[in-house]
């Protein structure tokens, strides 16, 4: 009996009144986990409760512990008749099971009904007790750290990354039993949110099994995924990279977290670390398959008897046009490379990685896009367990024979040795920034995954250090970081497609391709010119509506041509920007009862290494035509003169490079690659405007239909950022370094009713073109008041939720940063360096004072001295400073409440990064003593009003601890300090009352934001203070107008963290640092 | 093709102040509109009237969810759905309580219940008041006035702590509770030329002076019901106009310090027997609760109409109150010294303020 767990029921507050006749409620809470059920006492006629109840102890199994969620359930006592629910919580306890996580969990929760949305709060104490338990056959894998964020966290260091796991369960959906025609909608969503809460939990739980028998601790790159099959079932799957992860005292940290300067970079060799220590990973542990699943021997006969499937011949894709150049041989160094790394990841059967940016030096070269989709028949899921008798109830796990996932299962594994091969097929042997989906639409199914083909560093794999530069010097890179991975890993002269090669224009000592499309995040170290942004490809295609195997054929029939068409548009919208690379292209592509879309998102970027894109050129089909020859003149125009803009706009202005020095044998005249849509040379008079673009080739489109001529509007009609806004879908926008600590996380939803009139192609197009650029106009406009700013890891997701419906969901992150030295590269890590965002920001205005002259005078004096630096030089002055004020005695009186310090709220104030150094000066003077002060003069509110505001804020009870959310890994000005577990919700909210509830906008518009309030209730219970890495990852609306009913599934997830400013000193000690953010909630963010 | 659904949700609450004044004024969303891209916000940001009209859809649609916590301020800093800053809040609660001076002169005085409700589209006509904005406001009233209908202790401290307003806006309302309580009559033709500010002023000196919080600050309703044992003493000021000796004597008193000092000397000797018997009259009947309803417009014509019409200027009614007060307390027989001061010190702040135009 491996763990106590224990709970204790606080207080409520804001009940509903649940007796219309004394317009109060007789509240009372009952408590549950697993089988075993505690009731506090009533609290009569309060709206306000205080149960203060005793601790409720269950004693259970820590493999229960990881599966099932506390469930507490507050009802209204009711002497005749039946209690009311009023509502739920579901508590996710496995945060509690890892040793270095939270220790409690206490806090305020909203009290969620289904139907009528939160209802309430609740104040609830979580512990849990485990016993440490050896038992090698042990189901269960508590202590198993999970992360979403796809790169190693923060504040660890990663030992050794064993690599992919993955695993899925499937159940039947309790909205499709039987049973559910007689129960009441309530019952039917509350069954459902625990089946998918116990599913998640038995799925995290076996994935961790896999990991701990990899020898690793922790997953990262964690995703989780719903399949809502409908009649079929449910499906709950997960992938991600395990990994041995060491936490970094925090004086260590900037060792993972800083930003390298491209120039300045740690190459392999630039430190001899010593720590070759003596941690021996279980070498075969990380050597053993991956894949644990059982062989699925009978899975192609039963495929042909139960399955559709069709293979999609993927397009693998890394640059465009044709090579035929020679090169210098590079090749015995590679080659050896490539031999070690193989031994260590050929004998796993999927060499795959979750993480989208990676530690420096793992990344050796990266090949292209991967991608693999296959289109398949839903049958229902066969499960003996459940019988005939087909009756409802939460599955005993043991009991489910291990053979009915195994459908699902092939089919993943079919398409991850697609990927694999076509991995291969590049010269690669991994695949980083993996990623799969699905898209179902009644019993069609298209799975997908991709991925990018790369060449790792064997060391990571090999040994227990990730140290850069440990002491391997074998394989030292040949070249330097901010390139390196930009070369080719296949042979040039046996090329998987055709591509045109040049010599890397940084290092000049190896190939590269003339466009790069990449999964992944742009890697830290790369060299960049100008600013990245934002590309899409729209495209709809019209189907016809079919049923079974005939509409499984037209869909696999369609997709190619899909993918052929987006990537065409990517390619035309890259050489539009004057870009040269894609990183975190996301292809989703969504099917519906009569049609396909497809949407691809990245973010341009003009790499430094690879060659200058060349232009595009418009050809006309007849050269003899006039009128058509000047109407093909405007259009060359326009998109000369857009590609000028653009140039302008993303502050692309690579460096000349004089003939001698690029060396590289200019490729024969003109080549077009085998996207081209003929073979026409483009005419002859157009040089003169093609001369802006240089020798390179130019992209050439021909005019030849009306088709053609669409394609270029569409070209054209994207509309770029307005002035001080850019945006991107990576992590952060390339160019930008110096982010302030503004944060606005966001989601909207829209969707589009389409009439009949529309229903073409070019139609379609268009209408879904708009949708998805009015969006973005929407935010810029909504964001307004926090320019300058970014838009970063925009995410779209597009559903075809019913026939003449398109939905786009979209969750990003507005962050600001400063606009003033947006044109530096700072070698740091961006930093609060003083702020000029205009925007109001969560943050209490910090109160301090004392004995603020002396202070001051101390810090005038600093910056007298200061103000003479160069910006360069600012931030070793800061350092400086620090170190200097480190002997002040004061500095040493850490108070236990130092966390709740928060200097950053200064830095949004300050409208110089002089006053911040002040600032800074003056806090760390004071250590991290609470201290009190009339800084107003900095504060950009009138004083008058600002101080009114104070006083009205001494009444109000306790209030509200800020949680910041993003779906970016980290927030910037601040640190990580530790990592509270994950967050994986799953809410399902319904109504009979539409209308009333203000249409389904404003059914929504109060779900998403219930949602943001209960991620944010779990993760303050916790003690953190924000999500990152947050993602909505379901949003399944369904709605019945004329029953004015609407239903509606969202699924969430993220890392809880605790991130101070990154000025503040040391924390104070863990144990007490989770109910030290909760309550002094006010002054932490 | 049309847009089915539209939402967009921040994590921190987003809110544009323009646009929640407009909601506040009840303007429909296409009005909003209409009314936000002559402002030019459409400059900004390249923006189009679709996205301004969903902009403004998502706005008025966070304000309504919000408005359910904006009745009782308090919840707004505890709840958990909208993440507001601490200085939004405020202005979330400042904006929505405030009011229109035009709107609330209608209703000064009146009995905040269904009847005037009622009469609320009347009102919105004439002030030229939505009545949506009409609706919120008389909400807000009674709201107010029903919170702190039952708290004990200071009535402008109950609303601020109850409702989080400012200094300012707090008066405001214990002004409008106030007269709502006592049902001055506001409405009368000659009292249209005092604004909300006047009255609200005046209702300050009365709370202040006259109610029973002025000597107790821990009994109900002390801030709302005047002092009634005051009230019964001021029937004693009678002696000033009732004994012809003590009349004259107050009168020479009055003159040999005003006199030369103005020029509207000779008006204010001839009439000072009825303006004093004005005012203690006014002070004598106030047990009567009618007399007190009254007591505005008995001020406006037993004493402030013939200073007008003797065309007294401020200075000449600073002037003449002073010395009158003060020369009360040189009659010898006179011996109500402290209800005098009482009475005379809201009388004279008072007057001072509705003497205008």
């Amino acid at each position: 009996m491996p763990g106590k767990l224990k709970a204790k029921i606080v207080a409520g507050r804001h009940l509903p009144v649940m007796d219309r006749a004394s317009d109060l409620t007789d509240a009372f809470v009952e408590v549950k986990f697993g089988n075993t059920t505690f009731k506090t006492d009533v609290c009569p006629k309060s709206l306000n409760p205080q149960w203060n109840s005793e601790w409720f102890k269950f004693e259970v199994d820590d493999e229960d512990l990881q599966d099932e969620p506390l469930q507490i359930t507050v009802l209204d006592h009711d002497t005749y008749s039946a209690n009311d629910a009023i509502g739920k919580v579901y508590i996710d306890i496995d945060p509690l099971l890892y040793s270095e996580a939270a220790s409690v969990i206490s806090g305020w929760f909203p009290i969620y009904d289904t139907i009528h949305g939160i209802r309430g709060e609740i104040n609830i104490l979580v512990k849990v007790e485990l016993f440490n338990d050896l038992n090698r056959f042990r189901q269960s894998s508590c202590g198993v750290k999970f992360f979403c964020t796809t790169a190693i966290p923060r504040c660890y260091r990663a030992a050794m990354v064993h690599g992919f796991v993955e695993e899925l369960v499937v159940n039947e959906d309790p909205e499709y039993q039987w049973i559910d025609r007689i129960r009441t909608p309530r019952a039917s969503n509350e069954a459902r949110q625990r089946l998918i809460s116990l599913m998640s939990g038995e799925l995290q739980r076996k994935i961790g099994l896999k990991v701990l028998e990899m020898g690793g601790n922790a997953v990262v790159g964690y995703l989780q995924c719903f399949d809502l099959e409908g009649e079929s079932g449910l499906v709950v799957r997960a992938i991600g990279t395990a990994c041995t992860l060491d936490k970094l005292s925090s004086g260590s940290a900037p060792n993972t977290n800083t930003h390298i300067h491209p120039n300045t970079a740690p190459a392999s060799n630039a430190c001899n670390s010593p720590s070759k220590d003596g941690k021996e990973s279980p070498l075969a542990h990380g050597c053993r398959s991956t894949h644990n699943s059982p062989v699925h021997s009978a899975c192609s006969s039963q495929r042909l008897s139960q399955n559709f499937s069709v293979s999609v011949p993927t397009l693998i894709f890394t640059g465009m046009g044709s090579g035929g150049s020679a090169g210098k041989e590079a090749g015995p160094l590679k080659t050896l490379l490539r031999q070690q790394t193989q031994t260590a990841l050929e004998q796993r059967e999927f060499p795959f990685f979750t993480l989208t940016s990676f530690p420096a030096g793992f990344l050796v070269h990266v090949g292209g896009v991967v991608s693999a989709r296959s289109v398949k028949l839903l049958d229902r899921i066969h499960n003996p367990a459940l019988g005939n008798t087909r009756s409802y109830k939460l599955l005993d796990w043991n009991s489910v024979t291990a053979d009915e996932p195994e459908t699902r299962d092939a089919w993943w594994e079919e398409i991850r040795q697609e990927i694999k091969s076509h991995a291969k097929a590049l010269g690669c042997h991994a695949v980083v920034g993996y990623s799969e989906s699905t898209s179902i639409c009644e019993e069609v199914c298209i799975l997908s995954a991709s991925g990018t083909a790369a060449i790792l560093n064997p060391r990571y794999m090999r040994e227990g250090c990730l140290d850069i530069g440990s002491t391997d010097h074998r394989f030292e890179e040949p070249s330097p970081p901010s390139c390196g991975f930009c070369h080719i890993p296949y042979d040039e002269f046996n090329m998987p497609f055709p591509a045109q090669l040049t010599y890397c224009y940084h290092c000049r000592r190896q190939k590269v391709p003339d466009v790069l499309f990449t999964t992944i995040d742009l890697p830290p170290e790369a060299s960049v010119t100008g600013k990245g942004c934002l590309i899409q490809a729209r495209l709809c295609r019209l189907k016809k509506k079919a049923q079974g195997e005939v509409n499984a054929t037209a869909i696999s029939n369609l997709l190619p041509f899909m993918e052929y068409e987006l990537h065409t548009q990517l390619m035309n919208k890259l050489k539009l920007r004057s870009m040269n690379a894609l990183f975190c292209l996301h292809i989703q592509i969504s099917v519906g009862e009569n049609m396909l879309l497809g949407l691809a998102s990245a973010t341009g970027v003009y790499l430094t290494a690879l060659p200058a894109p060349g232009g595009i050129q418009i050809a006309g089909k007849t050269p003899g035509d006039l009128s058509n020859e000047h109407h093909i003149l405007t259009i060359q125009k326009r998109i000369n003169d857009t590609i000028a803009k653009n140039k302008e706009l993303y502050q692309i202005n690579p460096p000349e490079l004089t003939e001698e020095t690029v060396g590289s044998p200019i490729p024969e005249p003109r080549q077009r690659h085998r996207l081209l849509r003929s073979h026409s040379e483009s005419s002859d008079e157009l040089s003169e405007l093609d001369l802006s673009h240089g020798k390179k080739d130019a992209f050439v489109l021909e005019i030849d239909d009306t088709d053609a001529l669409e394609d270029i509007h569409s070209l054209l009609t994207d509309a770029s950022p307005p002035t001080g806004f850019y945006s991107c879908n990576t992590e952060i926008m390339p160019g930008i370094f110096n982010w302030t600590s503004g944060v606005q996380m966001f989601t909207s939803v829209r969707v589009l009713r389409l009439s009949n009139a529309n229903l073409t192609n070019q139609g379609l197009n268009k209408t879904f073109t708009d949708l998805c650029e009015n969006l973005l106009k929407s935010f810029y406009f909504k964001l307004r008041s926090m320019i300058p700013c970014c838009l970063c890891h925009l995410k779209f997701t597009v559903a075809v939720p019913e026939e003449e419906l398109i939905q786009v969901t979209v969750t990003a992150v507005a962050m600001t940063f400063d606009k003033d030295q947006s044109q530096e590269k700072l070698t740091e890590k961006p930093t609060t360096k003083g702020s000029t965002e205009t925007e109001e920001q969560l943050q209490f205005p910090l109160e301090l004072s004392t004995d603020l002259s002396t202070n001051m005078q101390t810090s005038n004096k600093i910056s007298g001295t200061v103000s003479l630096l160069t910006p360069a030089a600012k931030l070793y002055q800061n350092q400086l400073i620090m170190v200097h004020s480190a002997g002040v005695p004061e500095s040493t009186t850490v108070s236990p409440r130092a966390a709740s310090v928060d200097y950053g709220s200064f830095a949004d104030r300050c409208s110089t990064w002089l006053e911040l150094l002040k600032m800074k000066a003056h806090t760390i003077r004071r250590g991290s003593v609470k201290t009190i002060s009339s800084l107003d003069r900095s504060s950009p509110l009138p004083e008058g009003r600002s101080r009114s505001l104070r006083s009205n804020r001494s009444f109000g009870g306790s209030s509200v601890p800020v949680v910041k959310m993003t779906p970016v890994s980290f927030l910037p000005g601040t640190r990580i300090i530790k990592y509270l577990g994950i967050i994986n919700m799953f809410f399902i909210r319904e109504t009979t009352s539409l209308r009333e509830e203000g249409g389904i906008s404003g059914f929504l518009h109060s779900f998403i934001a219930e949602v943001f309030a209960m991620v944010r209730a779990h993760v303050a219970a916790l003690g953190g203070n924000a999500v990152v890495s947050y993602s909505m990852k379901e949003c399944v609306l369904m709605e019945n107008p004329n029953k004015n009913q609407a239903q509606c599934l969202i699924n969430v997830s993220g890392d809880a963290v605790i991130c101070v400013r990154e000025t503040d000193q040391e924390p104070p000690s863990v144990a007490n640092i989770g109910q030290t953010c909760c309550s002094s909630a006010d002054g932490a963010t | 093709m049309a847009v089915e659904l539209d939402v967009f949700v921040g994590n921190t609450t987003i809110m544009d102040e323009e646009v929640y004044q407009l909601w506040l004024d009840g303007y429909t969303v296409n009005d909003a509109v209409k009314v936000r891209m002559e402002g030019g916000v459409m400059d900004e940001c390249e923006a189009s009237a679709d996205v301004l009209q969903s902009d403004t859809m998502d706005q008025y649609r966070t304000f309504q969810m919000c408005e359910r916590l904006l009745h009782s301020p308090a919840k707004l800093a505890n709840q958990l759905l909208f993440q507001i800053p601490p200085h939004r809040q405020a202005m979330l609660i400042e904006r929505y309580y405030a009011f229109d001076d035009a709107f609330v002169r209608e209703v000064l005085g009146k009995k905040l219940s269904k009847g005037t409700k009622k009469d609320l589209d009347d009102i919105g006509a004439k002030t030229g008041v939505t009545l949506k904005s009409c609706r919120r406001q008389f909400d807000n009233f009674k709201r107010v006035f029903k919170v702190v209908e039952e708290l004990k202790g200071p009535l402008v401290e109950n609303i601020r702590h109850h409702f989080l307003l400012s200094d300012k806006l707090a008066r405001d309302y214990a002004a409008i509770v106030f007269f709502a309580n006592n049902r001055f009559e506001t409405g009368k033709r000659k009292l249209q030329y005092l604004t909300f500010q006047d009255f609200a002023f005046c209702a300050g000196q009365l709370i202040n002076s006259w109610t029973v919080g002025a000597l107790d600050n821990q009994v109900e309703d002390m801030d709302v019901d005047l002092d009634k044992e005051f009230l019964q003493e001021l029937k004693e000021l009678k002696i000033l106009i009732s004994d012809k000796d003590l009349l004259d004597q107050h009168k020479s008193l009055v003159c040999t310090a005003l006199r030369g000092k103005t020029k509207a000397f000779n008006e204010m000797e001839a009439n000072f027997k009825n303006l004093s018997r004005g005012l203690v009259n006014i002070a004598a009947k106030l047990t009567n609760t009618k007399d007190v309803r009254d007591f505005f417009i008995d001020l406006v014509e037993k004493f402030i109409e013939p200073c007008r019409s003797d065309r007294w200027t401020a200075g000449d009614m600073r002037l003449y109150l002073t010395h009158y007060t003060n020369s009360a307390h040189i009659l010898d027989t006179f011996k109500h010294q402290v209800v005098w001061d009482r009475y005379m010190g809201v009388i004279k702040s008072c007057i001072f303020k509705m003497y205008h135009d």
